[in-house]
C-alpha cells in the first residue's frame, strides 16, 4: 500500500488535482466536493450519465466556469484561473463536443486563429501552413491543411480541433464525448491518436458514458453520478458492469436477454425502392426488404449511407421515386403520415429535437401528435383536454419520466426524458409495425437499458420492427435478422448468430456479403 | 420572476409603455416642451369627455382586428405583411356589394356584407399561401407585391368605375340596409358597433388557438413544421388555411371601416391600418387578449397626439413612444433568449 493522504498517493506525479470541488446552479448542486486525480503522461476516463456533472467539472479546470469551493491544482502548482486564456497559458487543452471552428477557413488558418504566426505585421499563411503540417506528421494527426472546413468530414475537423490545443501548447487535453459524432472506424481512428500523444508524454482527460470505449482506451477511471464521484478505478482492475452500477447506482443489463421467438406473417414489405435525397440524387437505389410480425430487422451502416431517406420514405416524409411499400397487405406507396398513423404505424425518429419533438408545447401535448385529430383526444375539432392530461399521466408513470411534470414545455426535458416522451407517445399508439431510428443516441446507460427493454416488449407482443442504428452493439444484440446498407444498397443479410462485428463491419464499407463470407 | 413565466409575458409590455414614456419626456424636455403638460393633454386628447372616447374607440376597431390577422399569421409560422392590401380588398369588395343590397333587410345584408369582405380578405391572403405552400415562394414578398395590387386595384375602381363627386376618389354610400348602426351618437360622431365585433373575433381566435384542434396544429406547425409534418399534419394545407384565417380578420376590418364609420369606400381608407397591425401583434405578443390592449394603446396614443399639439409638441412625439415600444418588447425577446439559453448551457 503506497502511502496516500486523502486519495493522492505521494509517490506519483499528477497533473491534475482538484480537490473538494463544489458548484452550484441555482436549485442544482452540479458538483458537490468532488476530487479527482489525474497522472501525468495517463489517459483518464471521467464517465457518469447525462448532468452527472462531467462537463461542469471540466469547465472550472479549463477556466470557463468558477468554482464555488475547492482547489485545482496543475502539475504541483494551486491555479485560480480567470478564464480559459490562463487555463492555456499552464498547458490545458480542450475540445468541446460542438467544434468551434470557422467553417469558410482552411485547416491551416483555423489552428493559428487567436494567435496567428505572423511576418513583421502581417499574417504568414506559409509559416502556419508549416507548423500545421509539422504537428499533424509528429503526432500522426491526418489532415488536409488548405481544406476547408466545411469539406472535410467530422473526424478529421476533430482532428484540427487537437492539433489547435497542441499548437497552443498543451500538455493536459480535455476531450468531451469526442465519440459522439464518429463513425466505429473515426472513432478508432482517434484511439490509435490518443495513443501516440499519450506516448510522446501528454496527459488525457476523456469524458464519455460510452462503457466499451472507455475499457479500450483508458488507465484510469473517475465515476461520477448526480455531482459526486462514487468511484476511482484502475482501468485494468474492472469491468463494465461494475462501472455501470456506479454510474447508475444500481445494477444495469449491458446486454439485453432476447427470447426465441418464431415471427408472423409478413406484416411490411418495400419492393425495388428508389429514393432521392435534398439534392436530387439517388440516396436509396433499388432496397428491396420484409419485417414479419414480431421481428426486429436491424439495418447497420456508416451515417449518411441513404438510411434517412429510406426511413423518411417509409414513413411518408418524402417522395418515392419508384418502387412500392407494402403495409399490412395493402399498397401504401404515396401514403401522407397521417394515413400510415391511422393505418398503425408508428415512427421513432432519428432526430428527436428536428422531428421527433415541439419543443415549445408541453410534455402532455407532445404526447398527443400523430393522434391529436382522433376521439379521445379530440371530439369534433375541440381538444378534451380531460383526456389530454390523464393520457399523460398515465404515460409518465408507465414509462417512468422524469420530473413527473406533463405540463413542463418538452425542450426543457433531458435528453433521455426526451426520448422517452417520443417513445412513451409511439408505443401508446397500439402499432403493427414500427420504424425505429438511432433510438439510444446520446443518451446514458440506464436510459439505454430502457429502451431496449421496450423494443424487446414490442417485439413479444408480435409488432414488426424496423430498426436502423449507427450502433453496431445495438444492431447486434436487438436484430432477429441484419441488413447492411451502404451507398445506398443493401449489401447483404445475415444473422447476428452467424455473423461477427469484423464481417458486418467490412460491408458496412462497401464489400458485399459473397465477397465477406469468402 | 423567470424569465419564461406567464406574468413576464404581461408585465413586459406595461413596463415598456412605462420606459417609452419617460424617454419621449426627456425628448419633450429637450425640445423646451413641459412633458407633464404634453401628458396631460394626450390623456385628455384620449379620454377627456364622450367625444374622444368614442374617437378612441372607433380608432381601436380595425387595428384589433388587423392586430389579429398579424398575431394569428405569427402564431402559425407565417409573417403576413400584406394585411394592409387584405383589408383593402375587404373593404372594397364589401363595398361594391354593399352598394347593391338597397331593399335586402338589414339582418341580411349586413352579415351578406361582413362575410363577403371576410371572404375577400381571406382569398387575397390564400394566394400568398397557396405559392408559398405549392412553389416556396417567400410570403414576405409575395403579400407586399399583393398590397401594390390591392392598392392600385382600389384607386382604379374609386377614379374610374364606382367613382362618384369630385375631391378625394370614393365610391357611393353603400345601401342604408348595409350600414352598421351606431352604438352610441354623440353629436356629429357615430361610435361603431364594429368594436363588439372586433372583441368577438379575438375570443373566437383565442378558442381557436387554444382549445380546438385546428389550433393545435396551426401552432404545432409554426413552432415545428418537420415535427408537425411527421405527426401527420399537412403543412402545405396548414399555410394556406393559416393565411386565408389572417386574411379574413384583416378583410374584416375593412369591411368594418366600411360599414360602420364612412360608409363608402374611400382612397385613404387603410391608412396604414394594415401595416400598424404588425405593431399591434408585437405589442400584443401575439396573443389575442394582448392584442385587444395594444390596439387600445395605440389608438388611444394616436386620438390624444391631436390634443398634444395644441399645447404646441408636435404629434410625431407618439411615433417617438410607439417606436419605442416596440423596440423594447422585440429587445425582451432577445433579452429572454439570452437567459434561457445560459440556463440551458449551464445545465
Amino acid at each position: 500500500m503506497p502511502p496516500s493522504l486523502g486519495g493522492i498517493e505521494l509517490d506519483k506525479e499528477y497533473a491534475v488535482v482538484m480537490k473538494g470541488i463544489t458548484k452550484r446552479f441555482p436549485g442544482v448542486l452540479a458538483n458537490d466536493h468532488v476530487d479527482l486525480f489525474v497522472e501525468k503522461g495517463e489517459i483518464h476516463a471521467i464517465v457518469g450519465e447525462n448532468g452527472a456533472g462531467k462537463t461542469t467539472l471540466m469547465n472550472q479546470l479549463y477556466g470557463l466556469l468558477h468554482p464555488d469551493e475547492g482547489e485545482i491544482y496543475v502539475f504541483g502548482k494551486k491555479v485560480h484561473f480567470k478564464g480559459p486564456r490562463e487555463a492555456i497559458e499552464h498547458g490545458i487543452g480542450m475540445v468541446h463536443q460542438h467544434f468551434m471552428l470557422v467553417d469558410n477557413l482552411t485547416v491551416a488558418e483555423n489552428v493559428v486563429l487567436g494567435s496567428e504566426t505572423k511576418k513583421g505585421f502581417l499574417f504568414d499563411l506559409n509559416e502556419a501552413r508549416k507548423v500545421v503540417k509539422d504537428l499533424s506528421e509528429k503526432y500522426g494527426l491526418l489532415v488536409d491543411v488548405d481544406a476547408k472546413i466545411e469539406d472535410i468530414p467530422v473526424g478529421m475537423q476533430q482532428r484540427v480541433e487537437i492539433i489547435k490545443t497542441l499548437y497552443r501548447g498543451a500538455e493536459i487535453l480535455i476531450l468531451d464525448e469526442p465519440t459522439a459524432v464518429l463513425t466505429p472506424q473515426e472513432a478508432e481512428e482517434l484511439f490509435e491518436i490518443l495513443r501516440r500523444l499519450k506516448k510522446s508524454g501528454k496527459t488525457i482527460i476523456f469524458i464519455s458514458h460510452k462503457l466499451n470505449e472507455v475499457m479500450e482506451i483508458s488507465d484510469n477511471v473517475t465515476v461520477m453520478r448526480l455531482g459526486k464521484v462514487t468511484g476511482r478505478l484502475k482501468t485494468s482492475e474492472t469491468n463494465p458492469k461494475e462501472i455501470a452500477r456506479l454510474m447508475v447506482g444500481r445494477d444495469v443489463v449491458l446486454r439485453v436477454e432476447k427470447e426465441n421467438k418464431e415471427p408472423g406473417d409478413v406484416v411490411f414489405e418495400v419492393k425495388d425502392l428508389w429514393v432521392k435525397d435534398n439534392r436530387g440524387l439517388d440516396a436509396v437505389k433499388g432496397v428491396s426488404l420484409k419485417v414479419r410480425r414480431g421481428e426486429i430487422v436491424g439495418i447497420a451502416g456508416v451515417a449518411g449511407n441513404g438510411q434517412t431517406e429510406l426511413v423518411e420514405a417509409i414513413t411518408g416524409l418524402r417522395k418515392v421515386e419508384k418502387g412500392k411499400i407494402i403495409f399490412d397487405g395493402i399498397d401504401v406507396t404515396g401514403f401522407s403520415p397521417r394515413e400510415l398513423r391511422d393505418m398503425g404505424m408508428a415512427h421513432i425518429p432519428e432526430d428527436r429535437l428536428k422531428y421527433g419533438l415541439i419543443v415549445e408545447y408541453p410534455a402532455y401535448y407532445n404526447l398527443i401528435l400523430g393522434r391529436h385529430h382522433r376521439f379521445p383526444f379530440s371530439e369534433s375539432n375541440f381538444l378534451n383536454k380531460r383526456f389530454i392530461l390523464k393520457n399523460a399521466e398515465d404515460l409518465f408513470e408507465e414509462f417512468d419520466i422524469r420530473p413527473r411534470k406533463p405540463e413542463m414545455l418538452g425542450g426543457n426535458f433531458s435528453g433521455g426524458n426526451q426520448q422517452k416522451i417520443v417513445v412513451a407517445r409511439e408505443l401508446s399508439h397500439e402499432p403493427k409495425f414500427m420504424v425505429i431510428s438511432q433510438p439510444t443516441r446520446g443518451l446514458d446507460v440506464g436510459a439505454i437499458e430502457f429502451i431496449h427493454k421496450t423494443i424487446l416488449r414490442m417485439r413479444a407482443r408480435n409488432v414488426g420492427i424496423l430498426l436502423i442504428s449507427m450502433e453496431l452493439e445495438e444492431i447486434f444484440s436487438l436484430s432477429d435478422r441484419i441488413l447492411v446498407i451502404y451507398e445506398g444498397e443493401i449489401m447483404g443479410e445475415t444473422r447476428p448468430e452467424e455473423t461477427t462485428f469484423e464481417k458486418v463491419g467490412l460491408m458496412m464499407a462497401g464489400h458485399r456479403l459473397e465477397e465477406v463470407e469468402r | 420572476m423567470r424569465p419564461d413565466s406567464r406574468i413576464w409575458s404581461f408585465v413586459v409590455p406595461i413596463a415598456a409603455v412605462i420606459l417609452a414614456l419617460m424617454i419621449a419626456s426627456i425628448v419633450i424636455l429637450l425640445i423646451g416642451k413641459n412633458p407633464v403638460v404634453a401628458y396631460e393633454a394626450l390623456i385628455k386628447g384620449a379620454f377627456g369627455g364622450r367625444q374622444a372616447i368614442a374617437d378612441t374607440i372607433i380608432k381601436t376597431t380595425p387595428l384589433i382586428l388587423t392586430g389579429l390577422a398579424v398575431g394569428f399569421g405569427f402564431r402559425a409560422g407565417v409573417f403576413n405583411i400584406g394585411a394592409e392590401g387584405q383589408m383593402i380588398m375587404g373593404a372594397l369588395i364589401a363595398t361594391v356589394v354593399g352598394i347593391n343590397l338597397g331593399g335586402v333587410p338589414p339582418v341580411i345584408a349586413i352579415p351578406v356584407t361582413m362575410l363577403i369582405g371576410m371572404l375577400a380578405g381571406a382569398g387575397w391572403a390564400a394566394i400568398a399561401g397557396y405559392l408559398k405552400a405549392k412553389t416556396g415562394a417567400h410570403e414576405v414578398v409575395s403579400t407586399i407585391m399583393l398590397n401594390w395590387i390591392a392598392t392600385y386595384l382600389s384607386s382604379y375602381m374609386v377614379t374610374e368605375p364606382l367613382a362618384v363627386g369630385s375631391g378625394t376618389p370614393k365610391s357611393p354610400e353603400i345601401a342604408e340596409s348595409a350600414k352598421l348602426p351606431p352604438l352610441l351618437t354623440i353629436g356629429a360622431t357615430e361610435m361603431t358597433s364594429g368594436i363588439i365585433i372586433a372583441i368577438v373575433a379575438a375570443i373566437i381566435m383565442y378558442i381557436i388557438l387554444e382549445k380546438t384542434t385546428t389550433g393545435y396544429e396551426v401552432k404545432a406547425a409554426g413552432f415545428n413544421p418537420y415535427a408537425a409534418e411527421y405527426g401527420g399534419i399537412s403543412i402545405s394545407k396548414n399555410i394556406t388555411m393559416s393565411m386565408a384565417i389572417s386574411g379574413a380578420l384583416a378583410g374584416l376590418a375593412g369591411a368594418l371601416e366600411v360599414m360602420g364609420v364612412h360608409h363608402r369606400f374611400l382612397g385613404t381608407l387603410s391608412g396604414g391600418k394594415g401595416f400598424d397591425g404588425i405593431s399591434v401583434a408585437l405589442i400584443g405578443q401575439n396573443h389575442p387578449i394582448g392584442i385587444m390592449f395594444a390596439a387600445f394603446l395605440m389608438a388611444s396614443l394616436r386620438t390624444g397626439s391631436n390634443e398634444m399639439q395644441f399645447v404646441g409638441v408636435p404629434k410625431h412625439i407618439i411615433m417617438i413612444i410607439q417606436g419605442i415600444v416596440i423596440f423594447l418588447v422585440a429587445a425582451d425577446r432577445i433579452v429572454r433568449t439570452i437567459l434561457i439559453r445560459k440556463k440551458k448551457v449551464r445545465s
